[in-house]
């Protein structure tokens, strides 16, 4: 069903963390930017699609008014708002927010919660419409505002939903069409919170864990898809938290979940080497979402940090791994 | 990141250090005593209480330069002298032996296994000393009391944070080789086959629900793996059968060979730190905590120190010495607390250079030297 495709080489090799690939593509100039996140640093690649030219970037988390030594970054994540693109880096000391190119940094924001407190940071972030949301380890999610140009980027909410540190978060952005639900948070104990965006922020649904870390969590027409530390992926009615399917998917924790939107392909890899293809599918007379298995790539001796679909359609995927220093491609046969 | 790394590292690049120690003496035909002894001095100082309390403070991990610094100062802690290659020899073979633990570590709290199975054949290594049996017993108790309370996920960002640690490191370690842990390239071995972790489903299993929680349809799914159903769960209490073999001294009946120490190429990134480097002077804190908590071992003046060569031949030493490039790989890589300050680098050398071949002995480390090491801080 795929092949593989010729590796892009990075500069330096992936970190074990979760989500540790973000692709963004660029229809009109014909690239695809990659972020892959190497202890403090954040590696850029815009590759062309002719596969002919490959740019390199790299980015330090550098709190500008701080002069202590860099932080460890926790995630670098594109986030695609509806007028603009931007690069969100996560570490330790707080986020760091630069155009989608890596070239300029448009907002910084300091994490005031002393480090020897909470003992760590972990920041995800995820994007419903103009808004940028930042979870963080003591389970609290900071929401900023967006505006369509320029830098005024402001902190214009706090969100208490999660007790435990932050681990993923996932948005939909639906458009024209209806949407009850567009974001959706999960924590390390497996506990996934459902919100609905605007201007106060509505938390809809609690849906327990089991004291599971869920690693990854993605939200796909109405169904939370989370992939856990038990190798397990769930998916869940999102307002009602109705449990449509549960797949004992790997034989280790999974790192990365992705979804091709227009096609319903789901994608989950692990730090067991394997990445594995699947297919969501709407029942609507069931009410219910079905998932069917499609295919295996196994990426030899390798834990995967990060899996991301290059498109929409999920006609190609690209891969990283711990200690890897290459993004490797496959694409649909 | 985590801040509860410390003690396991210590420990369990410690035990590494000592399984070395302990299959070289015995392949150098040392006397039982002084093997004896230099276990026990090394355990006893590791394991002392002030050295142990200091590491269980919530702190970030450092760097591997500040690690080894008091790796060799602990190991000088007893008779034995070792030069300087044969430290960063006995570094490399510890912290690879280490990666490869915790990359294999089948659940992120299955690290403390393999914690406890290094504890327990240091344990082996000193019992006739019950002294620092004691110490270790005590030290032990206060690990499964920290870390018994550490979530799923805090042993995973732990593991995450060694991981980053250990990035990049290929050395290619003969032992390994031999037994296809560890290919060519460097790289560890992982199987999609055997038994999952304990609290893990084999995979393969697809389960459909209606929208009253039944399960209306089952589906099976190709693997590419060959999976099993999960081994039983090792103890986490003082005593006990660990059931998973990592960290257990893999150089028992083995002869310890001269390894290649070829690094891969990796590419490595220049962290150039315009700012004042507070991290150095924070390592320096951490160094000068760390000495001076640890027992100043009292030479008795009738023994002389025994020194040992590591590693076989003088020509090796003479690699070992070329392959400094390789060190240099070796910190270039990691160089995540870029020790640009020339004055804290050349601190921590001199301090390093104090536990080497003709260095002083350890009866002058006594607590005054750890208020020179204040001392010179303050001028940074």
């Amino acid at each position: 069903m795929y092949h593989k495709e010729k590796s892009i080489q990075i500069k330096n090799s992936a970190s074990a963390l979760y989500n540790n690939l973000c692709a963004l593509r660029i229809a009109p100039r014909r690239l695809t930017y990659f972020t892959v996140v190497h202890a403090n640093v954040v590696n850029m690649v815009s590759a062309s699609w002719d596969g002919l030219n490959y740019s390199h970037r790299q980015l330090q988390s550098k709190e500008p008014n701080v002069a202590t030594s860099t932080s460890l970054i926790m995630q670098a994540a594109f986030c695609s708002l509806p007028s603009r693109d931007l690069l969100v880096v996560t570490s330790q000391k707080g986020i760091q927010v630069y155009e989608s190119d890596g070239s300029i940094m448009v907002y910084w924001h300091a994490l005031d919660i002393p480090e020897t407190q909470t003992g760590k940071v972990a920041s995800k972030l995820d994007f419903p419409c103009r808004f940028l949301s930042l979870g963080i380890s003591t389970g609290a999610i900071l929401v900023f505002d967006v505006p369509s140009k320029g830098s005024n980027i402001t902190l214009s909410d706090v969100l208490e939903g999660h007790k435990e540190s932050i681990t993923d978060m996932a948005s939909e952005c639906c458009g024209g069409e209806v949407c009850i639900a567009d974001l959706v948070s999960a924590d390390d104990g497996g506990n996934l919170c459902v919100w609905k965006s605007g201007e106060e922020f509505k938390l809809l649904n609690h849906i327990p864990g089991f004291d599971i870390s869920c690693s990854s969590v993605k939200l796909w027409k109405g169904t939370v898809v989370a992939g856990y530390g038990t190798g397990q992926i769930r998916l869940y009615e999102a307002v009602t938290g109705i449990l449509h399917a549960e797949v004992n998917a790997h034989a280790r924790w999974i790192y990365s979940l992705d979804i091709a939107p227009y096609s319903g392909l789901l994608l989950s890899a692990a730090e067991d080497s394997l990445v594995r293809v699947w297919h969501l599918t709407m029942t609507p007379e069931s009410q219910s979402v079905e998932i069917a298995h499609l295919h295996n790539e196994c990426v030899t001796d390798t834990q995967i940090c990060g899996a991301k679909f290059c498109d929409a359609d999920g006609y190609a995927f690209a891969v990283t791994g711990y200690d890897l220093s290459e993004i490797i491609r496959y694409t649909q046969s | 990141m985590s801040v509860r790394t410390l003690p396991l590292v210590f420990i369990n690049l410690g035990g590494e250090m000592l399984y070395i120690l302990d299959q070289r003496l015995q392949a150098l035909n040392t006397s039982e005593d002084n093997s004896e002894k230099v276990l026990n001095d090394i355990v006893g100082a590791m394991f002392s209480k002030d050295f142990m309390d200091e590491l269980l403070k919530p702190q970030q991990l450092y760097s591997h330069r500040t690690l080894k610094t008091v790796l060799t100062r602990l190991a000088h802690a007893s008779i034995m002298r070792l030069n300087q290659a044969s430290m960063d020899k006995l570094y490399e073979l510890m912290v690879m032996a280490f990666k490869y633990q915790v990359f294999l570590c089948p659940r992120p709290k299955d690290l403390l296994l393999i914690t406890y199975n290094h504890i327990d054949t240091i344990r082996e290594f000193v019992r006739h000393t019950p002294v620092v049996v004691n110490q270790v017993d005590e030290t032990h108790r206060k690990i499964i009391e920290i870390y018994s309370s550490l979530a799923e996920g805090d042993f995973q960002l732990l593991r995450q944070t060694l991981l980053i640690f250990f990035q990049d490191m290929h050395i290619r370690v003969s032992l390994f080789l031999k037994n296809k842990v560890q290919n060519p390239n460097g790289r560890f071995a992982l199987s999609p086959s055997g038994p999952v972790p304990h609290g893990i489903d084999v995979p393969g299993l697809i389960r459909m629900f209606d929208r009253k929680g039944r399960e209306v349809r089952r589906g099976e799914f190709p693997t590419g793996g060959s999976y099993t159903s999960p081994i039983r769960q090792g103890c986490f209490a003082l005593h006990g059968n660990r059931v998973i073999t990592l960290g257990m001294n893999m150089y028992v009946g083995t002869v310890l060979t001269p390894q290649e120490t070829h690094t891969s190429k990796a590419p490595s990134v220049k962290v150039t730190d315009d700012a004042p480097n507070l991290l150095a002077k924070e390592e320096l804190n951490l160094l000068a905590r760390l000495m001076g908590s640890m027992k100043a071992e009292d030479m008795p003046e009738t023994e002389t120190g025994f020194r040992i060569n590591l590693f076989t031949s003088d020509q090796e030493e003479e690699d070992a010495g070329a392959s400094g490039g390789a060190e240099q790989c070796l910190f270039g890589v990691i160089n995540i607390q870029a020790m640009q300050d020339e004055q804290a680098a050349t601190q921590l050398a001199r301090i390093a250079g104090q536990f080497a071949e003709g260095g002083e002995m350890p009866e002058e480390l006594s607590s005054s030297k750890g208020d020179d090491l204040l001392a010179m801080m303050d001028e940074l």
